[in-house]
């Protein structure tokens, strides 16, 4: 039996991901989506960037801002001793900013499809702000966030360059599945790499035919 | 009941400009707000409700004022306390009818209404006759049910007012009869004020007793029914074509009369 670490570990970052990016997704999603603000679609083109650039790129940028002597990663060290370079928690920076973008852009189409008027409709029958959104915004763009969220975390699971930048390639640490079969190849261990790769293949296929089968039912409506 | 409007809204989008200057005043529970698309009249009832805040003035239901900017009240949409149906009625799609209704009495906490309350709602479905619709989605109704179930679910709250955004202009003219003499019921039981906004003037004929007519975004015309007697009066010719059916019935009653009581 091959080792598996690395694919636990690659669960295990690839949810945190998911669950940081929801977090600020849904935020900034429906602020560009409820809102027209000046400088909003300079945002969002910042927000969409980690889509389009070089992983490479993207993990020069986290090692700018989170490094040792980084922008906020020396405040992280003078107040608490920490630095998230070369850590599983610097895999899960990493997986979050590459797989941001895919759960921003479909929480925003999701929002700017709930019509504003069941927003007005709740607010005359007596939701605060707070209420409309859990109780009508949120539900309904559901299916679109919830099929963002799945392409987001299979994203995250496939991550190499980033993370490499960010976090390096320790085996047993931060050693991911993707950079468990980069390693494997190069040792020439093919039992091991076919393993893992087989094992990502249909965890990535499972996710993106449930995405389809999401978004398929989301037009016939209900 | 009083309904006091006297406010100003600037609307820019683009190159385009639309000035609302809506100044009116009724003290009958029937009002209808009379105009063509873009005449302003959709904003006027959006004000009333806070879903848009004009520039200046004041707005009054029964005396007490829900925006006044010259004291700096605004209340807020949902401290408003009036009643809205939606053009195309606005019925949640993710919850069923019987939520639907519900969902004006649902507190944060506890999750499960109350039993008063669950009470409430099956009350409110009967008297509405559409308890059998209570497990539906909104996507399954037909039109004339979906406006009972808005209807129901504007008034389980008992709001001050009931506003209607074109309430008709979505069913076929049968059912338009039929749900027009609904809402007069409803009316009625509820001793609700209507203010509804419309472009057909058959329903000038039902609910119009104080009419007020749109026409670029200012007041064209204030007619009332009651002084429709002496045709002759300061009425404008819009209020009397809308009302033409009455006019005429009573004009011809008085001719055969006056004719009958000759020979």
């Amino acid at each position: 039996m091959p080792d598996l670490t690395p694919l636990w570990l690659t669960l295990r970052v690839a949810s945190f991901a998911t669950a940081i990016a929801f977090a600020f997704a849904v935020g900034f999603a429906w602020l560009t989506a409820r809102f027209a603000f000046w400088g909003r679609d300079f945002l969002d083109a910042i927000l969409t960037l980690p889509l389009v650039m070089p992983p490479t790129v993207l993990g020069y940028y986290l090692i700018v801002v989170w490094g040792r002597n980084g922008w906020l990663g020396s405040w992280l060290s003078a107040h608490f001793g920490i630095s998230l370079m070369f850590t599983w928690q610097g895999a899960v920076l990493a997986a979050t900013v590459v797989a941001f973008p895919l759960l921003f852009k479909s929480a925003r189409a999701a929002f700017e499809g709930v019509s504003t008027e069941y927003e007005q409709a709740a607010r005359i029958l007596g939701d605060s702000e707070l209420r409309v959104f859990f109780r009508i915004t949120l539900p309904l763009a559901a299916r679109g966030l919830l099929a963002g969220t799945m392409l987001a975390f299979a994203r995250a699971m496939g991550d190499f360059g980033a993370t490499l930048m960010v976090a390096g390639n320790i085996e047993g640490k931060t050693q991911t599945a993707a950079m468990a079969v980069f390693d494997a190849v190069q040792a020439g261990n093919y039992n091991l790499a076919n393993t893992l790769v087989a094992i990502m293949s249909v965890v990535c296929v499972t996710i993106l035919v449930m995405t389809n089968k999401l978004a398929s039912r989301g037009r016939a409506g209900r | 009941m009083r309904l006091e409007i006297d406010i100003r809204k600037t609307l820019q989008s683009g190159g385009r400009r639309f000035e609302l200057t809506a100044a009116f005043s009724s003290r009958d529970d029937l009002t209808v707000i009379f105009g063509a698309s873009g005449s302003g009249k959709s904003l006027t009832i959006q004000a009333i409700a806070g879903l848009v805040t004009p520039e200046r003035g004041r707005i009054a239901v029964g005396g007490a004022a829900l925006f006044d900017s010259q004291q700096g009240i605004n209340l807020p949409t949902r401290k408003r306390r009036v009643g809205y149906l939606f053009q195309d009625y606005a019925l949640f799609p993710h919850l069923t009818v019987r939520e639907n209704i519900a969902y004006p009495l649902k507190k944060a906490w506890p999750l499960k209404l109350s039993s008063d309350s669950q009470l409430e709602v099956t009350e409110i479905m009967e008297s509405f006759e559409i308890s059998h619709l209570a497990a539906s989605y909104p996507a399954e109704l037909s039109g004339g049910q979906k406006q009972r179930v808005a209807l129901a679910r504007a008034m389980i709250k008992k709001p001050s007012i009931l506003l209607l955004d074109e309430p008709f202009s979505a069913l076929d003219s049968m059912l338009r009869h039929r749900m027009r003499m609904e809402l007069l019921d409803i009316r009625q039981r509820f001793a609700v004020p209507l203010v509804v906004i419309t472009h057909d003037p058959a329903d000038v004929e039902v609910f119009g007793d104080t009419l007020v007519i749109f026409a670029n975004g200012r007041v064209e015309e204030i007619s009332n029914r009651k002084k429709l007697a002496a045709p002759e009066d300061e009425d404008g010719w819009r209020a009397k074509v809308c009302w033409r059916a009455q006019w005429k019935k009573k004009n011809l009653t008085a001719q055969n009369f006056a004719m009958a009581s000759g020979s």
